[in-house]
């Protein structure tokens, strides 16, 4: 199956059938158990902003262009955490939906708020 | 006798009680316990720009230093530890700088473990030394960070350590995962900018007194909170530079001279490696580290008298100095503004200027705090000497704060 990383708008994450843990970080195994094969699902994209911030120095000229650009770590509603850009009032707390959007030659998750965090 | 005061020790640990910490030292006062080593020489160049100099020549200048300062030739050295460098990226590392160096050591290992290694590499020194397998080992770093490639390639290469797949593609640099981290920690812990600008003032005002420092010209929290944005809410004042440097220390079994300098403990933590798989970004595996170092059991946090702590970022300082409850949750910058970390301050801290003033060339940066910690505790360091330093806490972090390294030195009488 392919994700945001391979090309298609979409962001997969694991669930292991032995000890029911989920993770983002894609492998052939449960990180917590050891169990095999674990299950690919679909996250749904909605999540809560755990950390962000804004990249005025970007790394490469190809990106300086770019900049400056928000990053952001999601809690995701499903149990994992993922690394997404984020729109320009996003914050701490605020409950955000992922779309998929071009960042140079690749196209990459990015969060929107929905409804502001308390 | 020795062995029944050797388990005592352990029999009677208790935290916060002195008494174990007094017996190992009662059972082992000429290092025959073998649980100690010695830090017998020290080396460090100056930081900053080193137009020309190499990574072989910066390790080589550190190496001499050290050396000479222990009173040591080379072929009494029996072990070789080093880094690695990114200008001088190479399969065998520590056996390259021999060959460059004329050592033909009976061991040899380059340890890779970001900001931590440092500290890690001393680790290894002691465990050597002190488990009776090697009698000097020679922990050496050095690199032309700065002049050695472009500003955008360091940047990038560090930015690597960021997850390939997950991470990478969204263009973060290394300040950006630890921006993240500034966002949630201060977002916990209340935490302000200004907060976390006192500890970049302070480290600036200790390199003035440091003729080795890249910057000392004195700043202010207003210079530092108007500095250039780089990855909110951190900004350039806020960031460690990259630096061209060398450093190194000699740990050995013995003492060789008249540095009587001590390794008590050492400890490490590993909880992850990408910002994006931390459990927290408010908890780390600082004190664990601490406490596998015997800080809270064999060494009680009331006897601590100096403190050299990684500084890659204020940020970093900040949540390093408050998870060794070295400050209260939050409340890292208030002490510093309170002169509490000064050199007259009831816990002197990086008193060379840290990385983020006297700077930052890879692994060499950790190493300059112990570089400056052993000068502290031989009464060596100049204009910059503190009252008393008898017993230091380092700690080092590597990646985004996901590797953990604790030493704790002691002078001895």
């Amino acid at each position: 199956m392919k994700d945001w990383t391979t090309g298609a708008a979409t962001m997969l994450f694991q669930h292991c059938r032995a000890c029911d843990a989920v993770w983002y970080f894609a492998r052939d195994f449960c990180p917590h158990c050891g169990g095999p094969a674990p299950e690919q699902r679909t996250g749904s994209g909605r999540g809560r902003v755990y950390a962000v911030t804004t990249v005025t120095r970007a790394p490469s000229p190809a990106l300086r262009a770019l900049a400056p650009y928000r990053i952001a770590l999601v809690d995701m509603e499903e149990g994992f955490r993922a690394m997404t850009h984020a729109a320009e009032d996003v914050a701490i707390d605020d409950l955000v939906q992922t779309r998929f959007v071009p960042f140079g030659d690749l196209v990459i998750p990015w969060c929107k708020r929905w409804e502001r965090g308390a | 006798m020795l062995v029944a005061l050797r388990h005592a020790k352990w029999c009677l640990t208790l935290p916060g009680n002195r008494l174990p910490y007094c017996i190992l030292r009662a059972a082992d006062p000429a290092g025959e316990g073998r649980e100690l080593s010695w830090i017998t020489g020290v080396g460090l160049t100056p930081f900053g720009r080193l137009e020309g100099r190499t990574t072989l020549d910066l390790m080589s200048d550190a190496a001499s230093a050290a050396l000479a300062d222990a009173g040591l030739r080379r072929d009494e050295v029996d072990g070789l530890i080093t880094g690695y460098s990114t200008t001088l990226p190479h399969l065998m590392l520590s056996t390259v700088f021999a060959e460059h160096f004329g050592l033909t050591p009976h061991y040899a290992h380059g340890v890779q473990l970001g900001g931590a290694t440092g500290f890690a590499t001393v680790m290894l020194a002691h465990e050597l030394v002190a488990a009776g397998r090697l009698r000097h080992v020679l922990v050496v770093a050095g690199e032309n960070r700065m002049t050695g490639q472009s500003r955008d390639a360091a940047i990038q290469t560090l930015a690597q350590v960021g997850h390939p797949r997950y991470e990478v593609p969204l263009g973060p640099t290394i300040p950006a995962y630890y921006g993240l981290v500034a966002s949630r920690y201060m977002h916990e812990t209340g935490t302000t900018a200004e907060d976390l600008a006192e500890l970049a003032v302070l480290m600036r005002s200790h390199a003035a007194l440091h003729p080795g420092a890249q910057f000392r010209e004195p700043i202010s929290v207003a210079d530092v909170l108007g500095s250039k944005p780089i990855a909110a809410p951190l900004r350039i004042l806020d960031c460690c530079p990259v630096s061209d440097g060398g450093a190194a220390v000699v740990v050995s079994r013995d003492r060789t001279g008249e540095a009587g300098v001590r390794i008590i403990g050492c400890g490490q933590a590993h909880t992850h490696q990408h910002v994006s798989a931390a459990a927290s970004l408010a908890s780390f595996g600082t004190a664990t580290a601490a406490a596998r170092a015997g800080l809270g059991t064999r060494v009680a946090l009331a006897d601590l008298r100096y403190a050299a702590i990684y500084d890659s970022f204020t940020i970093t300082l900040a949540i390093l100095l408050e998870e060794l409850s070295l400050a209260p949750r939050g409340g890292a910058g208030a002490l510093a503004r309170d002169g509490h970390f000064g050199r007259d301050g009831a816990m002197p801290l990086n008193t060379h200027g840290g990385l983020l003033s006297y700077g930052q060339c890879g692994v060499g940066g950790a190493m300059a705090h112990l570089v400056e910690t052993q000068l502290q505790m031989t009464g060596r360091a100049g204009p910059r000497q503190v009252r008393d330093a008898s017993l230091a806490l380092l700690h080092g972090d590597g990646g985004v704060l996901s590797s953990h390294v604790t030493l704790l030195l002691e002078q001895a009488r």
